[in-house]
């Protein structure tokens, strides 16, 4: 029965711990049960719920792809309160995880199709699942191009392995919002150098994420381009408390972001009721 | 044996005094003489069960605690390395044989709602499930409905006896209970003796008059698509809303209302993971840690419960409204929201409202 229970979390230690920005770090975690740790098994985009004993559970996209197993990676903005002491904890500290939750990206549909990820902010956190397991497979999709940005050059996460992802056959356009002294690349919020881009939707899949006004303009900027909304995914996120599609807050409609998402493709995300 | 029993009116303690040797029993009885409030609390010789008149809460905290611990941790140092700890956790259940007798056909449905969401889903909510699984439920047939019962608008009705192990019909100078499943014909035979000819046709009559009534006036399925239309209609909704305070108590006394919120409480090394009662109705219930907020007005929340009853609900599982017509939101609102009105007018034009 103990072991059906889906409110009850695995018991897993922080091992490792990268400071990514001034307010995002990045937990690498192993479930303490080495069986369970072996058998953990999820897709690109699913999540999980990260428990701080005495503070409570809050959700957090699996930030690591099922092709590399030697953690699991989170990453995190402070926001919070569980978040917050999240972003307390030293190496060795106990965390409960309930993973994998919720949906992931379709991958298989997007095989042999150019890929197109735009994100912003801590929104990079799910793209990186999906566009490192590409890069895992990198011989099943075309050309793999990142529009990432952040409003400072300081506000960037996974800086140290943007040459890993260049090397591994993926190009990269890094904008900021404003001027920065000494910045090099792109200047402009992300729908803007989107639409200075103007990746063909030729056989091209986009997947966004980023805060919502962010999303909200990319879409735009993407159906501007031409691309229909099945070529078009993101990622939803709402206040979830269960994360098992049972205690009601992430609905939108007859949906939950919880079960139902957290990815929809955009032509989805039309037939579902505006209530983002 | 048929199945029945006959409980004349001074031999009702006694029979609950002896279920109450198995079970823990749920009864309706009077909290507060002065203001009239009746709600469920477990049985002890001497207290006397209100049949005759509805509860002002329903049984919903009995298979959902409106506060229920899910387990309790403690932070456990390590003898060798002081800065080191384990997290040692227990699940905690509460469920024991339970009995809940004296609910309404209404309160009882309720559950249904409950079975759909925390037993038929992709995860089974395993504290839901055990206590479903060690309760019984017996019913009311309900003969006394005031003008804001709409269990007939529904799909129900004040003799529907979904989800109920055992019927209570009131006749002259008692009681029949009937068994309705095998756990309930089973405690049933074991607890009294069997109604004579004339009682039994009278508990039948009485059952069957019942079922007859209609309780409500209009049907309030099938308006799925029509809360869909009205979505974006924010002038209908301000309208419809307008006197609300955002006091959440339509859904603290409604009986398919399972909103909950999951939060820790500790205190020094130890603590519980413990789920509440929430409600859709605050402002709280979907913000967002950086601040967003999809329902940020009273608008979009209440529309969201409508739409969760009356839309949402029936679109997911085949048509069954979330909603069990027991009117309680109606008669607690204190600014006179009428569920019911909303609902109708959901399928009215502009112009019709004009």
């Amino acid at each position: 029965m103990t072991e059906l229970n889906p409110y009850r979390p695995e018991m897993a230690t922080v091992i490792e711990i990268v400071e990514e920005t001034h307010n995002i770090r990045t937990l690498r975690v192993l479930l303490n049960d080495p069986e369970k740790m072996k058998a953990f098994s999820f897709q690109p985009g699913q999540v999980g719920q990260l428990s701080v004993f005495g503070y409570g559970e809050s959700t957090f996209v699996i930030n690591s792809p099922p092709t590399r197993r030697d953690y699991l990676q989170f990453s995190i903005m402070q926001a919070g309160e569980v978040a917050g002491r999240l972003h307390q904890l030293n190496v060795g500290d106990q965390i409960g995880v309930r993973a994998p939750l919720g949906n992931y990206f379709p991958y298989e549909n997007m095989k042999g199709r150019d890929i197109l990820f735009v994100g912003g902010g801590i929104a990079m956190a799910p793209l990186r699942t999906l566009l490192l397991f590409m890069l895992d497979n990198r011989k099943d999709y075309g050309d793999i191009t990142l529009i990432y940005g952040a409003r400072t050059p300081n506000d960037f996460c996974y800086t140290y392995e943007f040459d890993d992802w260049k090397k591994a056959g993926a190009s990269l356009i890094l904008t900021v919002d404003n001027e920065a002294p000494d910045w090099p690349h792109r200047v402009g919020v992300v729908p803007k150098v989107l639409a200075e881009e103007a990746p063909s939707p030729k056989n091209r899949i986009a997947v966004t994420c980023g805060p919502p006004i962010m999303i909200k303009f990319a879409l735009a900027a993407l159906k501007q381009l031409g691309y229909a909304d099945e070529q078009i995914y993101t990622t939803l996120e709402k206040r979830m408390k269960c994360g098992i599609g049972i205690c009601g807050r992430c609905n939108i409609g007859e949906k939950y972001v919880c079960i139902d998402g957290p990815v929809f493709s955009c032509a989805q995300l039309s037939a579902m009721l505006p209530e983002l | 044996m048929s199945g029945k029993i006959y409980v004349a009116h001074d031999a009702l303690s006694g029979l609950l005094d002896d279920l109450s040797k198995k079970f823990r029993v749920w009864i309706p009885q009077m909290m507060d003489q002065a203001s009239g409030h009746i709600a469920f609390g477990v049985y002890a010789p001497g207290k006397k069960p209100e049949l005759t008149r509805r509860s002002r809460l329903s049984p919903k905290k009995i298979l959902f605690p409106s506060t229920d611990t899910l387990f309790k941790f403690t932070h456990v140092k390590d003898p060798k390395d002081p800065v080191r700890y384990t997290i040692d956790l227990k699940e905690s259940f509460d469920n024991g044989p339970t009995l809940v007798f004296g609910a309404r056909p209404c309160d009882t449905r309720g559950f249904q709602t409950f079975d759909q969401v925390f037993l038929k889903g992709q995860y089974k909510d395993v504290y839901y499930e055990r206590r479903r699984q060690n309760t019984l439920f017996a019913t009311l047939v309900c003969q006394d409905s005031d003008t804001a019962c709409f269990c007939s608008s529904v799909g129900s009705g004040p003799a529907d006896m979904t989800g109920s192990d055992m019927a209570v019909i009131p006749i002259e100078g008692g009681y029949v209970i009937e068994g309705l499943t095998d756990a309930g014909r089973k405690l049933v035979e074991a607890s009294g003796s069997a109604p004579s000819p004339e009682q039994a046709a009278e508990a039948e009559q009485i059952k069957q008059k019942t079922a007859a009534m209609k309780v409500g006036e209009d049907d309030l399925t099938g308006y799925a698509d029509d809360l869909t239309r009205r979505f974006t209609d924010m002038d209908f909704w301000r309208e419809q809303v307008s006197p609300c305070i955002t006091c959440g108590i339509c859904t603290w006394v409604c009986p398919t209302c399972y909103c909950f919120s999951i939060t820790d409480e500790a205190s020094g090394m130890s603590g519980e993971r413990m789920r509440s009662w929430d409600s859709c109705m605050f402002y709280l219930y979907t913000l967002e840690a950086r601040g967003h907020n999809p329902r940020p007005t009273k608008m979009e929340r209440y529309r969201n419960r409508v739409g969760h009853k009356f839309s949402y609900f029936p679109k997911k599982y085949d048509g069954m409204v979330s909603c069990c017509g027991c009117g309680r939101c109606i008669r607690t609102c204190p600014v006179s929201i009428d569920i019911r009105k909303v609902v109708k007018e959901l399928k009215e034009t502009a112009d019709d409202r004009a």
